[in-house]
């Protein structure tokens, strides 16, 4: 059934496999963010209280979501890595790490700012804003492991138990913050049947979201193709395409 | 099998006893962190009750930290860590044995130590007796999650700080949950529910960490 996925294993096939994917990426991740910020930004109604200032949750939610997202990701590339003895799971695995937190940084950041307005804090000890701020102290560690190590491909493994320690750890940490503080508003599109949004809201922010997949998924496959390089660097078809020139 | 266990416990609980300054160092390091909190924040013995159980069990995991290191360093810089592995064993049950010597000689004397701290921080009996119930369900969480990491970054010759940086997160729920017990406890409330999710954490780490550790080690040695 997964046969069709083992060739990738050779890090020339995923190579490969990145060049061919990038251009769709890029442009399905600039063509949705553009339609679903613009929509979004300039066109969806106003909310009723917050006014203007709900517009951030066109950056705000889609960046939270797949910086979760992301870490399940990471740990699943980590336990390939695992199960199949594949390298390239755990470049795939390092290759997101970065962008994964990044997408936290912008959830913590966005939140704040729509924090200030709205709570008059930039910064309160709430259950979703402490569960995202330990996220990122998690991508920290993971990159950090990987960072520490001289060997790579023992770095990768490394990185990839903890990425799998931090994923268990997650739902434990999100539920015990909950329960521990919550003055968050409850999830907006989480509940599909009965959304607490009205439509024209939603379809922007499911553009954008879908957008920031793209980017992230656009992002991880360059990272990928430069580990890929850099790691794989004696091999002859590296070499081989580094005599080719640029491509 | 069985001999081999006993005999690496036995081993491990000898080196430990002649190596009493490694034992007792982190013990008063978690002493000093704890007497900083009344010159730092106040002396009235109504904040020190409140922010009591937080600062012992947050002075817990630091101090944990430092003597964390210890668990395999030893066995890996001599070389028994590679004989552990060849000889037939299964690894993880090595680990789990060292895990639990390493409880018994880091863990039961700060439990030993705990109502001196009780008594610095002026909490009731009851808060003592909750303090005491999460600190006997919990450190052994500790041991056990911080030795994945310790096996992780045994190979590294600058893991200290990288220790601390990858177990503070994962010990944010233990510490969340324990806290919270010794809070019922003040008010009269129960505390069995936060008891119980440490234990279930506890039985789940049980379950999964000695494999965890034992692959985590096979990685380091390469």
């Amino acid at each position: 059934m997964w046969k069709w996925l083992h060739p990738y294993a050779k890090t020339e096939n995923a190579y490969q496999l990145c060049l061919t994917l990038q251009p769709w990426l890029w442009v399905g991740a600039l063509a949705c963010l553009l339609i679903g910020s613009v929509w979004g930004l300039a066109f969806a109604p106003q909310d009723y209280q917050q006014g203007d200032s709900f517009r951030i949750i066109y950056i705000h939610v889609p960046s939270a979501i797949l910086s979760m997202s992301t870490y399940v990701a990471m740990a699943v590339a980590a336990l390939v890595g695992m199960v199949w003895q594949w390298r390239t799971a755990y470049m795939a695995m390092i290759a997101m790490a970065p962008v994964g937190a990044v997408m936290t940084f912008i959830a913590l950041f966005t939140g704040a700012a729509w924090g200030k307005p709205m709570w008059g804090a930039w910064w309160v000890w709430d259950a979703r804003l402490t569960s995202e701020l330990i996220l990122l102290f998690l991508y920290i560690g993971v990159i950090a492991l990987y960072g520490t190590f001289e060997d790579k491909q023992q770095g990768g493994k490394a990185a990839g138990i903890m990425a799998l320690v931090g994923v268990i750890n997650v739902p434990i940490i999100h539920y015990s913050v909950e329960w521990w503080n919550t003055l968050h508003q409850g999830a907006t599109i989480s509940k599909f049947d009965n959304p607490s949004i009205a439509p024209e809201m939603l379809w922007p922010l499911l553009v954008n979201l879908l957008g920031f997949a793209l980017f992230i998924a656009a992002v991880t496959t360059v990272r990928l193709r430069n580990e890929i390089i850099v790691r794989e660097m004696h091999r002859p078809w590296v070499v081989k395409l580094a005599q080719k020139g640029e491509k | 099998m069985s001999a081999l266990l006993i005999g690496i416990a036995q081993r491990d609980l000898r080196i430990a006893f002649q190596q009493k300054s490694e034992l007792v160092q982190p013990l008063m390091f978690l002493l000093m962190v704890v007497t900083l909190f009344p010159l730092g924040v106040s002396p009235s013995p109504d904040t020190l009750q409140r922010i009591g159980p937080g600062v012992i069990w947050i002075a817990a995991i630091l101090s944990s930290l430092l003597g964390l290191e210890r668990l395999f360093r030893d066995d890996f810089n001599d070389g028994s860590l590679e004989q552990y592995t060849l000889s037939g064993v299964p690894l993880s049950a090595i680990a789990a044995v060292k895990v639990l010597v390493h409880w018994l000689v880091s863990f039961v004397p700060l439990l030993i130590l705990s109502p001196l701290l009780a008594l610095f921080l002026n909490l009731t009996l009851p808060m003592y007796i909750a303090l005491l119930l999460t600190l006997l369900v919990g450190t052994p969480l500790l041991s056990l999650i911080g030795a994945i990491a310790v096996a992780l970054t045994i190979g590294l010759q600058r893991g200290g700080v990288l220790l601390a940086l990858l177990l503070i997160p994962v010990f944010i729920p233990l510490l969340i949950f324990a806290t919270s017990a010794v809070d019922s406890a003040a008010l009269q409330l129960p505390y069995y529910p936060q008891l119980a999710i440490i234990g279930a954490m506890l039985l789940l780490a049980l379950a999964l960490a000695p494999f965890a550790i034992a692959y985590s080690l096979k990685v380091s040695q390469n």
